[in-house]
C-alpha cells in the first residue's frame, strides 16, 4: 500500500493539514502537497480509468508528462474535467472525482472492453464503421457518442475572472530549475531585462531530488542563495506558478499563470495569459523520464523511478513497501537509493544493459540492493494492482527465470529533453544515439526577423543531463542570449556541481527484446488513448510509415498529454517495425500548447460586458429607457423600433411609418459616416471616389453619390455637402464609416500620395437626427434660431446656424421621401436637442422612429440600400443608377471594371419593383424561378428578391429585386418560390412605389 | 452655449488604480505637415507647450499637444476654448494645405491613476508599460480590448487615455475589470 512516511518530505509542512474528499471520501493531506501526493498518502492508488478499454490506472509520474492521473475538479461552475493530479496543488475543501468509469471507480463495466481488447486494434473504428452505410446513424454513432469523450463537460456560469498581461523582456527563462536560475543569472548579470518562470509553485526542479551538490553544498541551498541573488537584481522578475504554454514568431511567447487554481475563490483572476515579447527565450525546461515497454507496465504500481523517488523525497510518501526498480540508465539506480535511505524496501534492481559498473550501481551494490544485470520484466503479475514482476533475459523472448514479489515497479527508459518549446516555431531536434533521444540541434534554431535564432535551448533540455553539464550549459545559454542583444558579457562563470560519472545508457524500446505478440499486446505505450506496441506494429504492417499516419491511425499521442510519455517510445517501436532508423522516421509535431491552457484565459476579460464594444450612440440612454427594440448594425445597437403599450414590433413600425408620413417623426442618425475631406486636390480625389461629379458641387449644396471599388462594384452610398472650396463632408452607410475612412487613406497614401487632401472622420463628433414629415419645418421654426423655410434652405441645401440654442448644421436632404432636415449637432449636446425636439414636437404628434420603418420608407421610395440590393457583386448600372454615374469624367474608380464584358452583358439582373398579386409580402430572398432545370437538376431562377416589406402607407406588399432584363419587362408577372414549396405571383413595376416625382420632399 | 455632456457623466471606479472619466477637454485635430514651422507655430500658439517629437505628447493640465501620426497632432485647450482655438489656427494656417476640425466631442477622456495604473493597461494594451519603456511625455496608440485607444501620463502614477465616445462604456468597463483588487501583477 502507498502510506506517508513518518518523516521527511521536503515540499510538505506538516503543521498544516488540509482536509478534500476524492471521489466523496474525505481525506487529509499536507499543505505542498500535489492531489497526487496526497492521494497516495492515503492509499489511493487507483485515480482513474483508462479512455478506451477502461482498465485501472494509477498515477504514473509526478509533474506535467502525467497520463494517467486525471480528475474532475471543483463543484458546480467550478467544475473542470481533466485536471492533473500530479499538476494540481493541495487546498482545503478541493473536490475531486475520479473519470472515465461507470458505475464506481473499482468497478467499471465497460472494462469488458478489456476483455475484448483483441477486437479493437488499432484503426478499429476505421474498420468497424464503414458498413453498413445505415449503421453509423444508427447503431454505431449512438454508442460510441454514449462512451465517448474524457470527463464531463463544465457547467455554465464560470464564476471566475480571466485576463491578459503584455510584457516585454529582453531574455526570458522558461523553467526555473538549477539550469533556468544558472542562466538567468548569467544574462541578468549581463545586464539584460529578465524573466524567469516556472511552472510549479516551487523552485530548483530535480536537482534537489537528486541529490546533486552545487559549489560544495546541497543543491537546496544553492537554489535558495541564487533565488535570493536573482531577487536582488533590479532587471530579474521570478515568476513561479508561470508556465511557457507557446512559443511563435518574432519572439512572441504565450505564458500560462495559475494565479489562483490553488486558493478557489479569492479575489483576482483565477488564470492570467502573459503575452511576451521577448528578445531571446531560453528553454531550460528540463527532461522527461521515458517507460519501458513490457507487459502490464500500466498496472497501478508502475511508476517512473524518477517519480517514485519525487514521491519519497518532495511529499514523503511511500508509493509501496517492496520497489522493483527497472532500467536501461545508471540514473534510476538513485531511486533505489533514495527508497533505501526511506527506510523502503528494494527488492532489486532489473537492469537491461550487460553489465553495470558505474558509481552508481557501485553504490546501490554497496547498500545492499540486489542489481541483476541483463534482465528484464517479462510481466507485471496483480490484476488492479502491482504483486510482483516476472524476470526474463532482456535478450530472449520472455521466458520466466524468477517470481519477485513487490508492490511498487520504478522504471526508467532513460530521458528525453523537452524539446516542445524549442519546437514550436520551427526549431529542428538532432538524434543523439549516445543518449538516445532527440535534442535541439543548435544550428537549426528557430530564427527571428533577423534571421537569428531567438531561442536557446539550455541545460537538461539541450541533453545535457548531467547537474555539471547543465550548469555550464545554462551559463553560457544565460550569456550568450544577453550579448545576443547587446548587452556587455559579465561573470559568465557557471557553478559546479558535483561530477557523478553515469555509465552509457542502452536503448531498450520493448522488453524483452524478442517478447511475441501475446506480451507485445500487453506492452502499453499511450497509456491515456489505450494504444500498445502491438497496435503501432500493426499500424506498419498495414503499411503506415509515416509517423503523423501512425500518430492518427493508433491515436498514439493524441490525448491531453500529447505523448510526453510516449512519444519517443511510439517512435522508436515504429522505426523499428519499418526496419528504419529513428532520426528516419522522424518525430510528430510539436504545437503549442506545452500542456492544456483553459479556454477562458485565452479569452480574457473578452466575456460578458466586456465580450464586444457595443458602440453607443448620445441618445442611446433614452432609447434604453423607452422601449427600443435594437437590432445590430456594425458594432453599434440601434432601435428597430419603440414599441408603446401592448403592439408587437410590426404594429410599432406600422404606426411610427404613419406617423412620419402624416406628421414628423424623429430618427436618431448618428451612427451614418461623417468623413470631412479637405485640400486643395479634394475636389480631384473625391471626383475618382465617387463615381458621379463631386468637382462641381456648389458650397452650400449636397449631392447623393455612390462609391466603387477598382472591380465596379457598388461598396458604399450617401450624400456629400460641400462646406467651401476645399472641403466637403462625405456620409456613408453606418457600417461603412471605418472602412470608407480606411479605403480613402489607402488611395490617399498609396496612391495618390502627392494629392494634397486630408481626410478626418468626424462620425463621433456630432450627434444626427433626422427630422422628417410634413410638419417638420413647423417644429423646426417652432425650436427657432436659423431660418429653415424653403427659400433659405432649400431641398439638397444645407446651412450652419442655431436651433433652441445648439450650434447645428442642416442638410436638408431625405431618405424617406418626406420633407426632411437632418441636424448635426456635438455629440455632447446631442441628447439635450433630441430632448428639446421631443418637447417641442409633442404639439405637431412628434414620434420616433427606428431603423424598420427608415427601412419601409426608403423601400416605398425605391432608394436602395447597401447590403440589401447590393452584396458585393452588384454594380450601380445593375440598380438603374446610371444616372449617378458621370460620362464627362475620364476615370473613377470602377470605371474600367464597370467596361468589362461581363459587367456590360445585357443578360445581367436588373433593379425592379415587384408588387405582389394578392398584396402579400414576398419573403426575403426568394428566387423568381424560370422554366425548366439546370445540371444539378435545380430549378432555373430568373430573379431574387432583394427588399421586401409590408408598406402601411400602400397598404400591401411591396419589395424590390434583381431580375434578368427587368426593366425591359415591366407588367409581366414572375413566380416566386416559398420555402414551403407554393408559390408567389408577383408583377414588375417600377421601383418607385410612392410620390414617384418627389414632390413631397422637395417643399 | 448649450452644456456638453460627456458619455459617462463622470463615471468612476476605484479598485488598485482609479479611473475616472473626466470632464470634456477641447480636442483639435490638425493635419499638416509637421516640418512647417507655420504649422508648428499655430499648435504652439494656442497649446502653449513644445512641439512633441515622434510617439511625444506634452502636456500641461488642459493644455497639450500629441504626435498622432507623421501628419497629425492632437491639440489640446480648455473645452470652452475650443472653438476660438480652432479658428485662431485656421488663419494661422491660411493658405498652407492642413485640416484643422474640433473632434472634442468625438471622445471619452479617462484619468487611470495610482501604483497599479501601468498595469491596468498592460492587461488591456500590447504596450511596453515598464517606466524603463514608457514615461511623462510619450504617447502611444494602440488597442485597449478590441477598440482604438491613446494614451499618454501626466506624470509619474497618472495616464490620461482617449477613446471614441461611442465606446466609453466598453472602455470604463475593461478599465474597471483590470483595476480590480487581487488583479494586481506585481510587475513594475
Amino acid at each position: 500500500m502507498s502510506t506517508r512516511l513518518q518523516t521527511g518530505g521536503r515540499l510538505i509542512d506538516r503543521n498544516q493539514r488540509l482536509s478534500f474528499t476524492f471521489n466523496g471520501t474525505p481525506m487529509t493531506g499536507f499543505a505542498g502537497d500535489t492531489l497526487a501526493a496526497a492521494l497516495l498518502g492515503n492509499d489511493q492508488m487507483l485515480m482513474g480509468r483508462s479512455f478506451k478499454y477502461h482498465r485501472p490506472r494509477g498515477v504514473v509520474a509526478a509533474g506535467p508528462e502525467e497520463p494517467n492521473a486525471l480528475v474532475g475538479l471543483g463543484q458546480g461552475p467550478r467544475f473542470e474535467p481533466n485536471q492533473r493530479a500530479t499538476t494540481t496543488e493541495l487546498f482545503d475543501g478541493l473536490s475531486a472525482i475520479s473519470q472515465n468509469h461507470w458505475p464506481s471507480l473499482n468497478f467499471d463495466i465497460g472494462a469488458v472492453n478489456n476483455h475484448l481488447s483483441k477486437f479493437f486494434p488499432a484503426g478499429f473504428y476505421y474498420k468497424t464503421f464503414m458498413y453498413p452505410r445505415a449503421a453509423w446513424k444508427h447503431l454505431f454513432e449512438p454508442i460510441v457518442r454514449h462512451s465517448a469523450g474524457l470527463g464531463k463537460v463544465t457547467q455554465p456560469g464560470d464564476p471566475d475572472r480571466y485576463e491578459h498581461f503584455y510584457a516585454f523582456y529582453d531574455v526570458v527563462v522558461i523553467g526555473g530549475g538549477v539550469a533556468g536560475l544558472q542562466a538567468a543569472l548569467a544574462a541578468g548579470h549581463a545586464g539584460a531585462k529578465v524573466l524567469v518562470m516556472e511552472q510549479s509553485a516551487h523552485w530548483g526542479g530535480r536537482a534537489p531530488v537528486d541529490g546533486v551538490e552545487i559549489d560544495g553544498k546541497p543543491a537546496e541551498d544553492w537554489v535558495s542563495a541564487t533565488l535570493q541573488a536573482l531577487e536582488d537584481m533590479e532587471n530579474v522578475t521570478l515568476r513561479s506558478r508561470l508556465m511557457g504554454a507557446g512559443v511563435y514568431d518574432h519572439g512572441y511567447l504565450l505564458a500560462y499563470e495559475r494565479v489562483s487554481d490553488h486558493r478557489p475563490g479569492t479575489a483576482g483572476p483565477r488564470h492570467r495569459l502573459w503575452r511576451i515579447r521577448a528578445g531571446r527565450i531560453i528553454t531550460a525546461t528540463g527532461a522527461i523520464e521515458r517507460p519501458l515497454s513490457f507487459a502490464g507496465n500500466d498496472l497501478p504500481g508502475v511508476m517512473l523511478a524518477s517519480a517514485v523517488r519525487d514521491y519519497v523525497v518532495n511529499w514523503a510518501i511511500s508509493p509501496g513497501d517492496r520497489t522493483v526498480i527497472v532500467t536501461n540508465n545508471d540514473d534510476a539506480y538513485r531511486t533505489a537509493l533514495a527508497l533505501q535511505m526511506a527506510g523502503l524496501i528494494v527488492a532489486a534492481v532489473i537492469d537491461a544493459r550487460p553489465t553495470a559498473t558505474g558509481a552508481l550501481p557501485q553504490a546501490v551494490r554497496d547498500a545492499g540492493i540486489r542489481v541483476e544485470t541483463g534482465r528484464g520484466i517479462a510481466k507485471v503479475k496483480g490484476r488492479a494492482r502491482v504483486e510482483g514482476v516476472a524476470l526474463c533475459a532482456q535478450a530472449g523472448e520472455g521466458a520466466v527465470l524468477e517470481e519477485i514479489p513487490c508492490d511498487v515497479v520504478a522504471m526508467s527508459g532513460g530521458w528525453s529533453p523537452v524539446v516542445h518549446l524549442w519546437s514550436h516555431c520551427g526549431g529542428k531536434l538532432t538524434w543523439d544515439a549516445a543518449q538516445a533521444h532527440f535534442r535541439p540541434d543548435p544550428d537549426r534554431a528557430p530564427a527571428d526577423q533577423d534571421g537569428a535564432p531567438f531561442v536557446i535551448a539550455a541545460g537538461a533540455a539541450n541533453g545535457h543531463l548531467q547537474a555539471a553539464d547543465t550548469l555550464r550549459d545554462a551559463a553560457a545559454a544565460g550569456q550568450n542570449a544577453a550579448v545576443a542583444l547587446g548587452r556587455d558579457p559579465a561573470d559568465g562563470t557557471a557553478a559546479r556541481a558535483n561530477a557523478v560519472a553515469e555509465e552509457p545508457l542502452l536503448p531498450v524500446w520493448i522488453m524483452p527484446q524478442g517478447a511475441g505478440p501475446d506480451l507485445r499486446s500487453k506492452m502499453w505505450l499511450d497509456y491515456q488513448n489505450d494504444v500498445k506496441v502491438s497496435d503501432v506494429q500493426l499500424a506498419a504492417r498495414e503499411g503506415y510509415e509515416s509517423v503523423e499516419h501512425t500518430k492518427r491511425y493508433t491515436t498514439l499521442g493524441m490525448a491531453t498529454d500529447q505523448g510526453k510519455l510516449s512519444n519517443i517510445n511510439g517512435l522508436a517501436v515504429l522505426s523499428d517495425a519499418l526496419g528504419s532508423d529513428i532520426p528516419q522516421v522522424g518525430t510528430t509535431t510539436f504545437r503549442p500548447p506545452y500542456t492544456p491552457i483553459s479556454m477562458a484565459a485565452i479569452a480574457g476579460e473578452a466575456r460578458g460586458d466586456t465580450f464586444l464594444p457595443l458602440r453607443r450612440t448620445p441618445m442611446q440612454d433614452w432609447h434604453d429607457a423607452n422601449g427600443a427594440d435594437f437590432e445590430p448594425v456594425g458594432h453599434w445597437q440601434r432601435p428597430y423600433t419603440f414599441r408603446r403599450g401592448g403592439e408587437d414590433r410590426a404594429a410599432a413600425v406600422k404606426r411610427e411609418i404613419t406617423n412620419t408620413r402624416t406628421n414628423v417623426g424623429l430618427l436618431d442618425a448618428s451612427t451614418l459616416g461623417k468623413l470631412v475631406v479637405k485640400g486643395p486636390d479634394a475636389g480631384k480625389f473625391l471626383d475618382m471616389m465617387y463615381t458621379n461629379m463631386m468637382s462641381t458641387l456648389k458650397p452650400g449644396r449636397c449631392r447623393y453619390g455612390l462609391m466603387c471599388d477598382e472591380n465596379g462594384f457598388l461598396i458604399d452610398d450617401g450624400v456629400v455637402a460641400r462646406l467651401d472650396d476645399d472641403t466637403f463632408l462625405c456620409h456613408t452607410t453606418t457600417g461603412g464609416a471605418d472602412r470608407i475612412h480606411a479605403h480613402m487613406e489607402d488611395w490617399l497614401q498609396c496612391e495618390w500620395w502627392d494629392w494634397q487632401v486630408y481626410v478626418a472622420n468626424l462620425t463621433e463628433q456630432y450627434a444626427q437626427i433626422a427630422v422628417v414629415g410634413p410638419k417638420a419645418r413647423a417644429l423646426l421654426e417652432n425650436l427657432g434660431g436659423m431660418d429653415v423655410s424653403a427659400e433659405a434652405l432649400p431641398f439638397m441645401g444645407w446651412a450652419d446656424g442655431t436651433l433652441a440654442g445648439h450650434p447645428v448644421r442642416i442638410y436638408r436632404i431625405s431618405f424617406s421621401g418626406e420633407l426632411s432636415y437632418e441636424i448635426a449637432v456635438p455629440a455632447g449636446q446631442g441628447r439635450a436637442l433630441w430632448d428639446t425636439l421631443l418637447a417641442v414636437g409633442t404639439q405637431f404628434g412628434i414620434m420616433p422612429y427606428g431603423t424598420e420603418a427608415l427601412h419601409v420608407m426608403r423601400a416605398e421610395k425605391g432608394f436602395i440600400m447597401i447590403g440589401d440590393e447590393t452584396d458585393g457583386t452588384i454594380i450601380p448600372q445593375d440598380l438603374g443608377l446610371d444616372w449617378a454615374i458621370s460620362k464627362k469624367k475620364d476615370d473613377y474608380l470602377g470605371k474600367r471594371g464597370q467596361a468589362r464584358s461581363h459587367m456590360t452583358d445585357p443578360d445581367r439582373w436588373k433593379l425592379v419593383g415587384l408588387e405582389t398579386l394578392d398584396g402579400g409580402v414576398l419573403p426575403d430572398g426568394a428566387y423568381a424561378v424560370a422554366p425548366g432545370s439546370n445540371a444539378n437538376g435545380q430549378r432555373k431562377t430568373q430573379g431574387r428578391v432583394t427588399s421586401t416589406y409590408y408598406s402601411p402607407t400602400l397598404g400591401r406588399g411591396i419589395a424590390m429585386g434583381l431580375v434578368h432584363k427587368g426593366p425591359d419587362r415591366m407588367g409581366e408577372e414572375l413566380e416566386f418560390a416559398r420555402t414551403d414549396g407554393t408559390m408567389m405571383r408577383a408583377r414588375i413595376v417600377d421601383p418607385v412605389f410612392y410620390d414617384k416625382d418627389g414632390e413631397k420632399q422637395n417643399v | 452655449m448649450s452644456e456638453t455632456v460627456t458619455a459617462l457623466g463622470g463615471a468612476h471606479y476605484a479598485g488598485y488604480a482609479t479611473i475616472t472619466e473626466q470632464p470634456a477637454r477641447g480636442m483639435i485635430t490638425l493635419r499638416g505637415n509637421l516640418a512647417e514651422v507655420a504649422v508648428k507655430n499655430a499648435a504652439t500658439g494656442v497649446a502653449g507647450v513644445d512641439m512633441p517629437d515622434l510617439r511625444e505628447c506634452h502636456i500641461v493640465d488642459q493644455r497639450g499637444i500629441a504626435w498622432m501620426s507623421p501628419d497629425e497632432l492632437l491639440v489640446m485647450v480648455p473645452h470652452p476654448e475650443v472653438a476660438s482655438a480652432v479658428s485662431t489656427i485656421q488663419q494661422t494656417l491660411s493658405g498652407l494645405h492642413s485640416l484643422v476640425v474640433d473632434v472634442s466631442d468625438a471622445r471619452a477622456l479617462f484619468r487611470i491613476e495610482g501604483s497599479g495604473a501601468r498595469e491596468v493597461l498592460a492587461k488591456l494594451c500590447p504596450v511596453d508599460l515598464s517606466p524603463a519603456a514608457f514615461g511623462p511625455g510619450q504617447i502611444r496608440r494602440t488597442r485597449l480590448g478590441h477598440v482604438s485607444a491613446a494614451f499618454w501620463m501626466v506624470d509619474d502614477s497618472a495616464f490620461e487615455l482617449v477613446c471614441f465616445r461611442s465606446v466609453a462604456q466598453y472602455a470604463f468597463d475593461l478599465l474597471k475589470t483590470a483595476a480590480e483588487p487581487g488583479g494586481e501583477v506585481g510587475v513594475f
